[in-house]
């Protein structure tokens, strides 16, 4: 494949003419056109997290996609996942005994390549997190992971829930209106910068932040990969980065 | 808001679907992944898949199925996964934190324990601290004696455990129960609608979703099954007899009023 093409792929001109020439296909038919240039997408293994649902839907969207399983596998990617099931405080510990912090934050705060953090791995963004006890998250994003506060309401906050885009123009612009999409937590990410915010979801009356976005780096509370076509729209979209 | 949740759940028996009344009539209605594709074509919220085998005996080797052949429970589980862009869940013969571990790694986002957890409470316990609370589904099912006493029934509704529901589903969520399926044993397979004292009761003491289970024979059922407390709803047979069950199913619950996702 021309080097330009796969430039030009990339870009959201592309996007734009699919968009205006396949206007009738579904999201998931566009991705395998949008895709035939060949992202490769490094999912971080650090222990936690379900790994195959991630990957089996980037690979439905035409991505070429490989477990991470050290720092040096991350050359080979253009993008990265982190996924993530689990406590703060034992994410953490985890992704410093097996060596991931300084290589993630080159790859997505040196070199600024597209990330997506999913539900806990949203929350590492974070500076820190108050899941049994304090604890220092990756701090690539201001503000704290917080539990949720919602007297009366069962916690976790499961099931399907309406994510309404702050940021039309970001990752959600194919939402729409909102569309519902898979959340299993307890606790979320309280950005301290309001820029950052690009979806928000409401639960028993108050809202919190389902994702957050700053150029390359994403993070969305509920799981993409088990959202249905609205979950792998997102993450078509990610691709597109 | 969050919306109501309406949940197929497949019953496995040595790797065929069947369908199940009172927990003892079992008819093969179709095959496990074949089915997991349809499901995933209907866009449900979730799926549920039970296996309910008795001695591990796998055999898919029948050539009326256009569906590739899989030999033993993990490998089901593997393809059924990869059809599914909606949680999933996986239940039957869990009897360790291995076994847990061994059905996340193919794929299942939840799993489902009963007479495990029940044998051995703390099994509740290590898999909550090893995959998160909310990945471990305590499976609770339910008889109801005739004078009126409901009792926790474990093996296949086979034996009996002496404990009242409400009570057993109290200590599962102390334990570190994320969510709960409620079962009911008489109702199953008789479409009469969900045990709707057994929901209740057990919906007032639960500070962790209640996912009702047992009886849907009209989509009315599930109205009636939410408005007794239940978190979401889940039926089975429903889904192997009646085209587009999903779907009518939740326009009823929308005209009762309720939240769901379309």
């Amino acid at each position: 494949m021309p080097l330009k093409w796969t430039l030009f792929a990339s870009t959201p001109a592309f996007s734009a003419k699919l968009a205006r020439e396949k206007r009738h296909l579904t999201p998931v038919r566009k991705c395998h056109k949008a895709n035939r240039m060949g992202t490769v997408v490094g999912l971080i293994d650090y222990g936690m997290g379900n790994l195959r649902s991630v990957q089996n839907a980037l690979e439905k969207l035409g991505a070429s996609v490989f477990i991470a399983r050290e720092g040096g596998d991350l050359a080979k990617a253009d993008r990265l996942v982190l996924p993530g099931v689990g406590a703060f405080g034992d994410a953490m510990a985890n992704l410093h005994a097996r060596g991931w912090v300084e290589p993630m934050a080159h790859f997505a705060l040196s070199e600024q390549k597209p990330f997506i953090g999913i539900c806990l791995g949203m929350q590492l963004l974070a500076e820190r997190g108050t899941e049994y006890g304090e604890h220092r998250g990756l701090g690539w994003l201001p503000g704290a992971v917080l539990k949720l506060d919602r007297p009366g309401a069962r916690i976790p906050h499961m099931g399907w829930n309406d994510v309404r885009a702050v940021n039309k123009s970001g990752l959600l612009r194919d939402l729409g209106d909102g569309a519902s999409c898979y959340f299993v937590h307890s606790y979320a990410f309280v950005p301290s910068d309001p820029a950052i915010v690009s979806g928000l979801t409401d639960y028993a009356g108050k809202d919190f932040v389902s994702v957050v976005e700053r150029g390359n780096l994403v993070g969305a509370q509920f799981h993409p990969e088990k959202s249905q076509k609205h979950g792998l729209a997102i993450l078509q979209r990610f691709l597109e980065l | 808001m969050l919306r109501t949740r309406l949940i197929p759940v497949l019953l496995l028996q040595n790797g065929l679907l069947v369908r199940s009344e009172s927990f003892s009539v079992h008819q093969v209605v179709g095959n496990p992944i074949h089915e997991a594709k349809r499901f995933n074509e209907w866009n449900v919220d979730e799926l549920v898949y039970l296996d309910i085998s008795r001695d591990g005996a796998y055999d898919l080797r029948r050539d009326d199925h256009k569906v590739k052949s899989v030999a033993e429970p993990m490998g089901i589980l593997e393809e059924v996964s990869k059809s599914c862009f909606m949680p999933l869940t996986w239940g039957g013969r869990i009897r360790s934190v291995d076994d847990m571990r061994e059905c996340f790694l193919h794929g299942a986002d939840k799993v489902a324990i009963n007479s495990g957890a029940f044998r051995t409470p703390e099994l509740i316990t290590a898999g909550a601290k090893a995959f998160g609370n909310q990945a471990i589904v305590v499976c609770v099912d339910v008889r109801q004696h005739a004078d009126g006493r409901r009792e926790v029934f474990i093996d296949g509704g086979r034996e009996a455990t002496g404990f009242d529901p409400v009570k057993w589903v109290g200590e599962a969520i102390e334990r570190g129960a994320g969510e709960i399926l409620l079962q009911s044993i008489d109702r199953d397979g008789t479409a009469r609608g969900y045990d709707l004292e057994l929901i209740k009761a057990v919906t007032a003491a639960s500070s962790v979703p209640v996912v009702a289970l047992g009886g849907v024979g009209r989509y009315e059922h599930y109205v009636e099954g939410i408005k007794a407390g239940a978190d979401a709803v889940a039926a089975a047979n429903i889904f192997h007899f009646k085209e587009l069950s999903d779907r009518q199913g939740k326009r009823t619950m929308i005209k009762a009023g309720i939240s769901v996702r379309l």
